[in-house]
């Protein structure tokens, strides 16, 4: 186990160009589950190499167990790393992929044999064990996958997106048991990502990145309630949360927290704006309304809520309804720089 | 629709009359001259059975020239083979002038051959080889001792494995190299995070992954040895004494250059069995490579 830490990590790919990875400061903690967020572009996957070994950074060092390993080759790094395809060997059977990092390492027979059953038992994969990659299904390559990983415990373990090739159904579950799992065996994990209920739900950090660089570090909940700018604020929540442009400031709230007036009171000031629906979308569990605002600071401005079916009486499209938000609940963000800044009165 | 009808057939003519007429037509007539008694000039044909098969079988040239049919095809093919996976692992890491070096490593390919073996044929002559003429400058043969290449029955069947294996290399290592450019990277990546070096990621991981395109290329390979003669034919002649005769080489020599079609027929007739076997084992190779 070992705490992986990142000083000034920088990756450009071709020269003049803009960098994948631009001045990364990042650290682990010991045993954490640590979830690089970010959309397609953004440099996750690039610094997820970078830690691996698998590419080499342009400037900054990558320490792990407080050692710099820059020069250090993937295997001297004792890491172990389950792919977005998953990266079987295709002409091994399971046991034969599960016991190659052990193999490459020099173990004995017996004790290949003991640790890959430990692992498989672990992952519930053991009768799988003289089937090749080709003869199992998604869940289950990814079981290997995830065995061959950590057969040989590592000292981190890196994930690359490793439930996008699930289905939605699967992935849930999958999901959880490999959060699980991770607590189980105690490794420190790096988890990459571009789907914010995975970040959320699994990690015990979330890194969000964009365009390279790290926007913010913080606990799921962190991240959520306090976004250190709009694009956290936007990228994590679906619907994303309102952005309201005023003159001098960017008001942000999210669309759960503007309700109707009976249904928001709940102690605590709040800020009460007329809410003329537009259209809404009825979503089961919830209903999205979309609309403006009447009069007041906000006035003419596009707002979505989000509210549990459950209060939808009487929110047809076109009537108008008295919402409101608590005053704790709003967001501001500087107009130039679109990071968060200091509170400040709306009425 | 009338017009849609024809146009497919139509399309397929020319080439089921190039198969008919250049393939099949010459292949039917070596059967009927294999048990026939036809020979360049003689009119009439008269039906001797296998008494054209047996004659062949009784000739010590002829066992001589199956002998060195496999050891030529099986020896070029082992030295195509380590050649190929070297150079095709090699020219896919990227490297400065790669592309040029892949032009080059294509060059025996696309000249012709036969310019190729007049090239080799200078290259190793008695007098001008410059082979020699190395050899003798870093003092490592005597003058006039040089060792005569295409003269001496061990020289001369070396000499001509290796010029037919210069020759196949580069067909073998643009197959291989597409094999291995269809590798996924993730593949390669996970042995190396899996602890893997550079001898375990390739004899462990890329090389079998590689098989089934290997086995085509070799049994391609093997096939195209098997019934080829133009590098024999301009370097030795099949000679010295015979030393490098190979079925090919001896059924143009008997069949055409000593007008005895009939034998000449008989000696191809030989190949086809064998060659039957291979292309077999190509076309399953090829599945199995497409399968998995």
């Amino acid at each position: 186990m070992a705490v992986v830490e990142t000083r000034r990590l920088t990756k450009v790919f071709k020269r003049g160009n803009v960098g994948a990875v631009v001045n990364v400061d990042l650290e682990t903690r010991e045993g954490e589950f640590l979830v690089l967020l970010g959309p397609s572009g953004s440099g996750k996957t690039t610094l997820l190499r970078m830690i691996a070994g698998l590419e080499d950074p342009t400037s900054g060092e990558i320490l792990i167990g407080g050692k710099v390993v820059n020069d250090l080759s993937p295997r001297e790094r004792r890491i172990a790393m389950v792919f977005q395809s998953y990266a079987l060997y295709p002409h091994l059977t399971v046991f034969n992929n599960i016991v190659f990092p052990l193999k490459a390492q020099g173990v004995d027979r017996a004790q290949r044999q003991k640790q890959a059953e430990w692992a498989a038992s672990l992952l519930g994969i053991g009768h799988l064990f003289s089937r090749k990659p080709r003869e199992l299904s998604g869940g289950e390559r990814q079981r290997v996958a995830v065995a061959r990983a950590i057969v040989r415990e590592p000292s981190v373990f890196l994930l690359d997106e490793p439930l996008s090739n699930l289905d939605a159904k699967l992935r849930a579950s999958a999901r959880e048991e490999l959060e699980q799992f991770q607590k189980r065996i105690g490794t420190t994990a790096i988890y990459v990502t571009h789907d914010q209920v995975e970040a959320m739900a699994m990690g015990d950090r979330v890194v969000v990145m964009s365009q390279g660089a790290v926007r913010q570090i913080g606990t799921p909940a962190d991240v959520y309630d306090d976004p250190a700018d709009t694009f956290v604020a936007t990228f994590l929540g679906s619907p994303p949360m309102n952005l309201v442009p005023l003159a001098d400031v960017i008001v942000g709230f999210r669309p759960e927290h503007f309700l109707p007036a009976g249904v928001a009171e709940r102690g605590g000031a709040h800020l009460s704006y007329r809410f003329q629906i537009s259209h809404s979308e009825y979503l089961g569990a919830e209903l999205i309304l979309y609309g403006t605002i009447q009069g007041g600071a906000l006035h003419q401005k596009k707002v979505i809520s989000r509210i549990p079916s459950t209060h939808s009486a009487g929110l047809t499209d076109g009537s108008a309804h008295t919402f409101a938000v608590a005053e704790s609940d709003v967001k501001f963000f500087d107009k130039q720089t679109e990071k968060r800044t200091a509170p400040r009165s709306l009425s | 629709m009338r017009q849609q009808r024809w146009l497919g057939p139509a399309m397929f003519i020319p080439a089921i009359l190039y198969i008919v007429i250049l393939v099949g037509v010459p292949f039917v007539m070596a059967f009927v001259y294999s048990v026939g008694d036809v020979k360049v000039g003689s009119e009439g044909y008269h039906f001797v059975g296998l008494h054209n098969f047996a004659s062949v079988l009784k000739s010590p040239t002829f066992l001589l020239a199956v002998r060195n049919s496999f050891i030529f095809t099986i020896s070029s093919q082992i030295l195509v083979l380590i050649g190929a996976t070297m150079l095709s692992m090699a020219l896919q890491e990227a490297f400065p002038g790669r592309r040029f070096f892949r032009f080059l490593i294509l060059l025996p390919w696309v000249a012709p051959v036969s310019i190729g073996s007049i090239g080799w044929k200078w290259i190793l002559d008695s007098l001008y080889s410059v082979i020699n003429w190395v050899l003798v400058r870093v003092h490592l043969v005597k003058q006039f001792e040089a060792p005569v290449w295409l003269g001496e029955p061990k020289l001369a069947m070396i000499s001509v494995i290796l010029v037919h294996t210069w020759h196949m290399l580069p067909f073998a290592t643009v197959i291989l190299l597409a094999g291995l450019t269809a590798i996924p990277k993730d593949i390669v990546e996970a042995a190396a995070v899996d602890g893997a070096g550079f001898f375990r990621t390739r004899f462990q991981i890329i090389l079998p992954m590689m098989l089934p395109i290997i086995n085509v290329a070799v049994l391609f390979g093997a096939i195209f040895t098997f019934t080829d003669m133009t590098v024999i034919y301009i370097l030795t002649r099949g000679g010295p004494y015979d030393s490098t005769q190979v079925l090919p080489s001896l059924a143009f020599f008997t069949g055409i250059l000593g007008s005895d079609l009939a034998e000449g027929a008989a000696i191809s007739i030989f190949l086809v069995p064998l060659l039957v076997i291979a292309a077999w084992l190509v076309l399953r190779s090829a599945h199995r490579a497409e399968v998995t």
